[in-house]
């Protein structure tokens, strides 16, 4: 997957978990949840999306590399290549 | 007996399988219209159910539906609508003096299916169970769900008390008003026992599970070819409030709540006892200072099954037998068993009884069991009264808990 499918991903997630949230002017490098209303337990949603998903396995102490798009796209690049892009799951 | 403060009903909302609110409700009991449907559920397959199609969106967020329960969701909807009838402005309340009190008859049933279910998909891998079980489980969630959408600081719990506890909760908040521990109650009863699969295959199991090809008619109390329960969903929840807060603030008094009983049959885990039944229904009349000759309307609690309408018509011969005025209607017949929320949903059918004088019928009686023939049993078509003054509510469940709230038309005074 390339940035731009794996941001699709995300946000597609995101949607999914908040779906009363506007997505469509979600900057890449400030933090999601000073963008929108997602709280810890909206996070734990979103690496339990991932897991079902993508089968990505993201351990505790690298929650915060979720922080942002930007930080997504760095950190799940790696663990998504060759993997199919699944949205409106 | 001390004296404790007398409490009144200002506020009713619900939803049921045949209405969601309490006008709607009321016109398909006269009309005879049944919310009895065709229902498909995992592991069972097709069944019939009462199913509510309430607007869930009416209080919360897609969100927050999300992350909660359905008898979250039923919970808020009933609530907000309550408090709306009730002409409650929360932002002028102090919320930390008011209760939140939800009887149910069971709960986590359909979240801890759901999860099994899903974790089966990976091969039971723990890494897939949802961090949302505990939260959506614990016993006071729907009370907690609407402590949390209405920003409710007061005591806010459910109490569980199988099929009796629609009457339960509303007997509980009546007493922590009456105790002073709250200004405001919020209670009744709620059920979203439709989404788990256990309690239709454990009915199924005890060969208490109705079927009919007609989902209409599936759902007979006292008719010979009755063959079981059907399971539904629903809530009703009351605004209770003291006589003389009520009367201060002008609220519209919809009844006055005179006389309850809790008791056990001690006797079995499923089977009814007409004993303590009887027993309990007395005291409910103790309780308020009346004969039985003074109820207009028994609301009985018959769910269908052979032995337990059995019992129960046994049990309101022994008390009612004697009283031309009293008559004895069902509103399983129109809408199943809607398990913790049956008992406040089913009172609250009735209330209108005391302005339109009609009582609504029990459908579905084809042929009368002869063992559950009683006085002025109201059948098939709705009886207009002259007056009606008492309306008794019964509501029994396993582990022999039996239930009677008695109600009184509000007199103005």
């Amino acid at each position: 997957m390339n940035r731009e499918e794996i941001i699709l991903a995300i946000k597609d997630i995101i949607q999914t978990i908040a779906p009363d949230e506007d997505l469509s002017d979600l900057k890449t490098d400030v933090r999601l949840r000073d963008q929108i209303e997602l709280d810890s337990m909206d996070f734990l949603d979103i690496v339990m999306e991932l897991r079902k998903r993508y089968g990505v396995q993201v351990p505790e102490e690298d929650y915060k590399e979720l922080a942002t798009l930007d930080g997504c796209v760095a950190y799940l690049a790696p663990h998504m290549q060759g993997k199919t892009l699944k949205v409106g799951v | 007996m001390p004296e404790f403060p007398r409490i009144v009903i200002t506020g009713v909302g619900l939803t049921s399988p045949n209405g969601n609110d309490l006008a709607t409700y009321r016109s398909n009991l006269l009309k005879g219209v049944s919310g009895v449907r065709k229902w498909t559920i995992r592991h069972v397959g097709e069944t019939n159910a009462g199913v509510c199609d309430f607007d869930a969106l009416r209080y919360q967020k897609r969100k927050e539906l999300r992350r909660g329960t359905r008898a979250g969701s039923i919970s808020i909807f009933c609530a907000g609508d309550a408090l709306a009838d009730a002409g409650i402005d929360l932002a002028t309340r102090n919320r930390s003096r008011i209760g939140i009190y939800i009887g149910t008859t069971e709960h986590g049933n359909v979240e801890t299916e759901n999860q099994i279910h899903e974790v089966a998909q990976y091969d039971y891998d723990l890494a897939y169970w949802s961090h949302h079980h505990n939260p959506r489980t614990v016993a006071n969630n729907p009370a907690g769900e609407v402590a949390l959408t209405f920003g409710v600081t007061g005591p806010a719990y459910c109490v569980g008390a199988a099929c009796a506890a629609g009457n339960v909760g509303l007997i509980h908040g009546m007493q922590m008003l009456q105790l002073g521990e709250v200004d405001l109650a919020i209670a009744g009863g709620v059920s979203e026992s439709i989404h788990t699969f256990g309690i239709f295959a454990s009915f199924k199991a005890q060969g208490a599970l109705a079927s009919h090809e007609d989902p209409t008619k599936a759902s007979r109390p006292f008719d010979k070819g009755r063959n079981g329960i059907v399971v539904s969903e629903g809530g009703c929840l009351y605004v209770l409030e003291r006589l003389e807060d009520a009367q201060r603030r002008g609220a519209r008094i919809v009844a006055e709540v005179v006389g309850h009983c809790i008791n056990s049959d001690a006797a079995d885990f499923v089977l009814p006892l007409a004993e303590r039944q009887n027993e309990c229904m007395r005291g409910a009349l103790a309780r308020a200072g009346i004969a039985p000759s003074e109820v207009d309307i028994v609301s009985s609690h018959a769910t269908a099954t052979p032995m337990g309408d059995q019992q129960e018509c046994e049990a309101v011969r022994a008390v009612f037998g004697d009283s031309a005025r009293t008559h004895v209607n069902n509103t399983k017949s129109f809408i199943g068993h809607c398990m913790g929320a049956a008992g406040s949903l089913e009172l609250a059918g009735n209330l209108p009884s005391f302005d339109d004088g009609w009582v609504h019928a029990t459908i579905n009686v084809d042929d009368l069991d002869p063992a559950c023939e009683v006085r002025n049993l109201v059948m098939n078509a709705p009886r207009r009264l002259e007056r009606v003054d008492h309306v008794l509510n019964l509501s029994f469940g396993m582990l022999g808990i039996n239930s009677a709230v008695l109600v009184r038309r509000w007199r103005g005074s």
